[in-house]
């Protein structure tokens, strides 16, 4: 008990960071000992090296980019709470918060969810998912198998599929509206350990 | 009006049947044994010219017309929408079983027509049971795998357990009066009725369309804990052959241990088939015609194993199906698994038809009815409270473990979805007799049960789910971003449990992907489907094949091809559409010049000097239109399309042995026969195509110094298809500025594989029917094609090389191929287009 008291009272602003994530003190200390253990030589931060560290990642094609997410345009570094800011996102949904109209935009909400989806391909962060970009994660995520072509092709086919004003590349409208029917909430959610 | 006269029709053919089926029945149950002294023998003076043997056939053909009887049934309810709307089939065709019970039993007076356990067991639910484990969605099945098994084993348990004991608390309390029935015949009493039926379940449930997860729990249950059921009521079963007074501890124990062994066991059986059956698969490639055989051998066969075992073989065959399904469909060729899916679907549908049909008929025989209001109304009020109670005290546990907890209705959904079926039945008919006393109290309980909840609680879902707005299932179409999307999101949820150090689902999925994808996938997969195994890519095809079609019935509705051919506005109009697809289908031509092939930059040129202003205007229209629209006119149709034709084609030469594969000595001759006739015919009418022969030459030319570049692509990618196809138009693209550089590229595989090239001219008659018409005004047809088609293969070439059939036409080339070898690569068109 004691010590439990004691991890959490090591985490500043400890009350708005349940307030903004949702997540419980039980929840937020796991994470952080998580982050502790991540954090190689208690720099207080994170750095991309850090993540690397978990080797599972490497192995993960789209795993550089969810790394990348964790970090802010050009910073190299993220502190505990945008760490758990960022890991809110994959929080299951629950209808008790979302009740209350006038709070903001829950962090796990659906259109977070998609949103946190959407950068991993937006790596330019213009708003828009260029047939590039796409290709990119294409390139990643399909096996080796399939030829440049094919994987030209399945860009241009899914471009079509999401693109509705015709630019040729997906917004994040666009992109909302593709996956309509797509259950995100349960898609994103992760459980989380206590 | 057409369909009324139809509708009748079917009445009076369906009644036809009817009223012949009770007096075909007599001569069995009432001749029986003497032989037919009946019919022609009688003057046996003369020879008779034709005889009826009934007494040979009775057996088959009274099974034939039952099945006859039934489909039409089923045919009849199908022409009244509102009907089936409104009423469940499954509740249809019980109704129809009273009818003809009734009819029956006024024939015959007697019920001669009874669904015994054997042919209920052995031949009319293991097809059921295996369609629906061969067609489990698995992802859905094993992630919701613990709710399924806390449902199926501790829902049943419960179901059994606190239906027999208050029934017997009841019995005790001595409302029922005078029955025989002890505490352990109460509890097989239970048993038997505890589990949910998956029969009745899919039935009910498949026209409701509940939320995929919803459908999964209450369909993966109904399977399961049919083999929990059985296992329940063979220990049961045991216990009252034992006696009360020789069951203790050590016997109850016995029986919980026996209960895990039957139910492991039989699951392991089937696990086992279902290597057996993909490693089959593996080697099947020769004798693909029946290569869908040894799906439902194999699987029937772990079913039988299984209850050889007297293990769990419902579960055997659940997991056979599961297990093989993934490997049996990447092994097969695409035409088997498209022929297991039907045959499997006709099966299951078939059995499940007769097996409602005779829970009715069964109803309709006096000897099994013994009435008990207080036992059959407290029985039917213990079997619904029980199933509610135990629904929601499970879900409320499960809940706490749950990612997305099931939500209040979903579990009224849940518990009202608890039909009892034929399996109850069944296994209430199997009572002996001489143990159970009330044996015909208990069918006769069990009957009404499985009618009113059949009936009663199917005709109500479909209100109740609408009423308490169930989160239904939109009917989604495949579409490429979410696969992309779907696949996208497994990856990040596992990267997030990485990151922030748990072992979740996500984790231990990905464990056995990996495991999957090191061990099983060598062993259990041919080499060659592995590489198509990716989804994504899979979708992708699915898409494009779909485009074909469409595209087909599409052009076929415009007057077959005619689009294709005449020069004029529909031409034009074509041609528009084709090239806003082409900026949309071909990276090449667009944007991403840097890594394609050599021939990127003059496609370019093409796609400006070709396809001007046109190309931009309507490339905005079609952006305009809903996305199926603009996939429908998509170049690579074109490709398709003709690829689809000509698998259509080969076909209707070809026998029982091959139906695709035309690798065949006798059908390769009969091919070149084929070809050489028509190029004979095809010689003598035509008299122009004057202009092609001088435009083709520039084309040929063309292709040789381009061709090398991308010829390993074609046989990589087995697309000989599209390059038969493609240099069909070749010929005289010559007119298009570019057309010729981009054909000729396609072609260039010729030059390496001369056969490619020559039967240029006469691929087209043979794969399009409708074009060997044309071929009577010269090539000309293809020449305007040309204008559009060359871009067509180059597509496709990237986009579906994989699955199509590349059989029919590698045959094809090899017929050719001996006029090939005497000439040039080019050699057909000069012929073909002589002068």
């Amino acid at each position: 008990m004691g010590s439990s008291n004691s991890t959490l009272s090591k985490i500043p602003n400890l009350g708005r960071l349940i307030e903004e994530t949702g997540f419980t003190p039980a929840h937020i200390k796991r994470l952080y000992k998580r982050f502790q253990a991540l954090d190689k030589g208690n720099k207080g931060y994170l750095s991309p090296q850090d993540f690397g560290s978990v080797k599972e990642l490497a192995t993960n094609p789209i795993g550089d980019r969810i790394i990348g997410a964790f970090f802010s345009q050009g910073q190299e570094t993220v502190d505990f709470h945008s760490f758990v800011r960022i890991l809110a996102h994959f929080r299951p949904l629950d209808k008790n918060r979302a009740k209350r109209p006038d709070s903001p935009e829950p962090i796990n909400s659906r259109i977070s969810k998609l949103r946190f989806a959407f950068q991993l391909y937006d790596q330019d962060n213009d708003g828009k998912i260029s047939r590039d970009e796409l290709l990119q994660v294409l390139r990643t995520m399909l096996e080796m198998q399939v030829t440049e072509e094919q994987l030209e092709s399945i860009a241009d086919r899914t471009i079509q599929e999401a693109d509705l004003d015709g630019d040729n590349a997906i917004s994040f409208d666009e992109f909302r509206k593709s996956l309509e029917k797509v259950n995100i909430e349960h898609k994103m959610s992760s459980r989380f350990l206590h | 009006m057409g369909s009324k006269m139809e509708s009748s029709l079917l009445w009076l053919l369906l009644f036809l049947c009817i009223f012949s089926t009770p007096t075909d029945g007599k001569p069995m149950t009432i001749l029986g044994q003497p032989p037919p002294a009946n019919i022609s023998g009688t003057n046996l003076t003369e020879l008779s010219i034709v005889s009826l043997h009934w007494d040979h056939v009775t057996q088959p053909y009274i099974v034939a017309l039952w099945i006859f009887v039934t489909g039409l049934a089923k045919l009849v309810f199908e022409l009244n929408h509102k009907l089936t709307a409104t009423i469940p089939e499954s509740a249809l065709l019980i109704f129809i079983g009273f009818v003809l019970g009734g009819m029956i039993w006024g024939a015959d007076k007697a019920q001669t027509f009874t669904l015994t356990p054997v042919t209920f067991f052995y031949y009319l639910l293991p097809q059921i049971i295996l369609d629906a484990g061969y067609f489990m969605p698995n992802k859905l099945f094993f992630g919701n795998m613990g709710a399924i098994l806390t449902y199926a084993i501790l829902g049943t348990v419960w179901n059994a357990v606190t239906v027999g004991l208050s029934l017997w608390g009841v019995y005790l309390g001595g409302i029922m009066g005078d029955l025989k029935i002890n505490l352990l015949e109460f509890m097989l009493f239970g048993s038997l009725l505890s589990a949910v039926d998956p029969v009745a379940v899919l039935a009910v449930f498949e026209e409701v369309h509940v939320n995929e997860v919803l459908f999964i729990l209450v369909f993966g249950e109904s399977l399961l804990n049919d083999g929990v059921t059985v296992v329940l009521y063979n220990v049961c079963d045991a216990f009252v052959t034992l006696g009360a007074d020789r069951i203790n501890a050590v016997e109850i124990i016995k029986g919980i241990v026996s209960f895990l062994v039957v139910a492991f066991g039989g699951a392991l059986v089937g696990v086992v088939f279902a290597v057996l059956l993909s490693l089959l698969t593996r080697c099947t490639k020769n004798i693909q015609i029946i290569e869908p055989g040894f799906i439902f051998i194999v699987s029937y066969l772990s079913y039988l194993t299984a209850e050889m075992l007297s293990l769990s073989s419902i579960l055997a065959i659940t997991f056979c199906g599961v297990c093989c399904q993934k490997y049996v469909n990447a092994n097969m060729a695409e035409s088997s698994v498209t022929t297991v899916r039907y045959a499997m679907k006709v099966f299951a549908n078939g059995s499940e038809t007769i097996i409602f049909v005779f829970l009715g008929i069964s109803a309709i025989d006096p000897e099994i009815w013994v009435w008990n209001t207080a036992f059959i109304l407290l029985t039917l009020v213990f079997v619904l409270v029980y199933r509610i109670i135990g629904v929601f005290a499970l879900t409320w546990i499960l809940n706490r473990f749950r990612l997305i907890p099931l939500e209040i209705i979903d579990q009224v959904v849940l518990s009202y979805g608890g039909l009892r079926g034929a399996v109850a039945y069944a296994l209430a008919f199997m009572l002996d007799g001489n143990k159970v006393r009330e044996k015909n109290l208990m069918i006769s309980t069990t009957l009404i049960v499985v009618y009113f909840t059949v009936v009663l609680q199917g005709v109500t879902m479909k209100p109740l789910v609408t009423w308490l707005k169930v989160k239904r299932t939109s009917k989604t179409e495949v579409s490429l971003i979410e696969k992309l999307q779907n696949r996208a999101f497994d990856h990040i949820l596992i990267a997030i449990e990485d990151i922030s150090g748990q072992i979740g689902h996500n984790y231990m999925r990905e464990k056995w992907n990996k495991f999957e994808e090191k061990w099983l996938r060598p062993i259990l997969m041919k080499s060659s489907a592995r590489k198509k195994q990716d989804q994504l890519f899979n979708v992708f095809h699915q898409l494009n094949l779909k485009d074909a079609m469409s595209y087909v019935t599409e052009g076929e509705r415009c007057g077959s091809l005619a689009f294709v051919r005449s020069e004029n506005n529909v031409n034009l109009d074509f041609k528009k559409k084709l090239a806003s697809d082409i900026s949309d289908i071909m990276p090449d031509i667009n944007s991403d010049s840097s890594d394609t092939g050599p021939y990127t930059i003059p496609m370019t040129c093409i796609m400006q000097d070709n396809v001007p202003t046109v190309c931009l205007d309507v490339e905005e229209d079609m952006r305009g239109k809903s996305m199926r629209d603009t996939e429908n006119i998509n170049t690579h149709h074109v490709l398709q399309m003709h690829l689809y034709k000509a698998r259509k084609q080969h076909r209707h030469r070809y026998s029982r042995k091959e139906m695709g594969l035309n690798k065949d000595e006798n059908e390769v001759q009969e091919i070149f026969q084929r070809t050489m006739r028509n190029r004979l015919e095809s010689f003598k009418s035509t008299k122009m195509g004057v202009t092609q022969s001088k435009k083709i030459k520039p084309a040929k030319k063309d292709q040789i110094p381009n061709g090398k570049h991308k010829t390993h692509s074609f046989e990589d990618a087995d697309f000989s298809d599209d390059n038969v196809f493609s240099s069909d138009f070749a010929g005289g693209v010559a007119s298009g500025g570019g057309g010729p550089t981009r054909l000729s590229i396609r072609s260039g595989g010729g030059i390496e594989n001369p056969a490619f090239m020559p039967d240029v001219d006469h691929a087209s008659p043979l794969h399009t029917p409708p074009w060997s018409a044309v071929v009577d005004d010269g090539v000309a047809p293809s020449q305007r094609a040309q204008v559009q088609l060359p871009w067509s293969p180059s597509n496709a070439s990237r986009l579906t090389p994989l699955r199509i059939s590349t059989r029919s036409n590698d045959s094809f080339i090899l017929a050719d191929r001996p006029t090939a070898q005497g000439e040039q690569p080019p050699p057909s068109q000069p012929k073909s287009t002589p002068k």
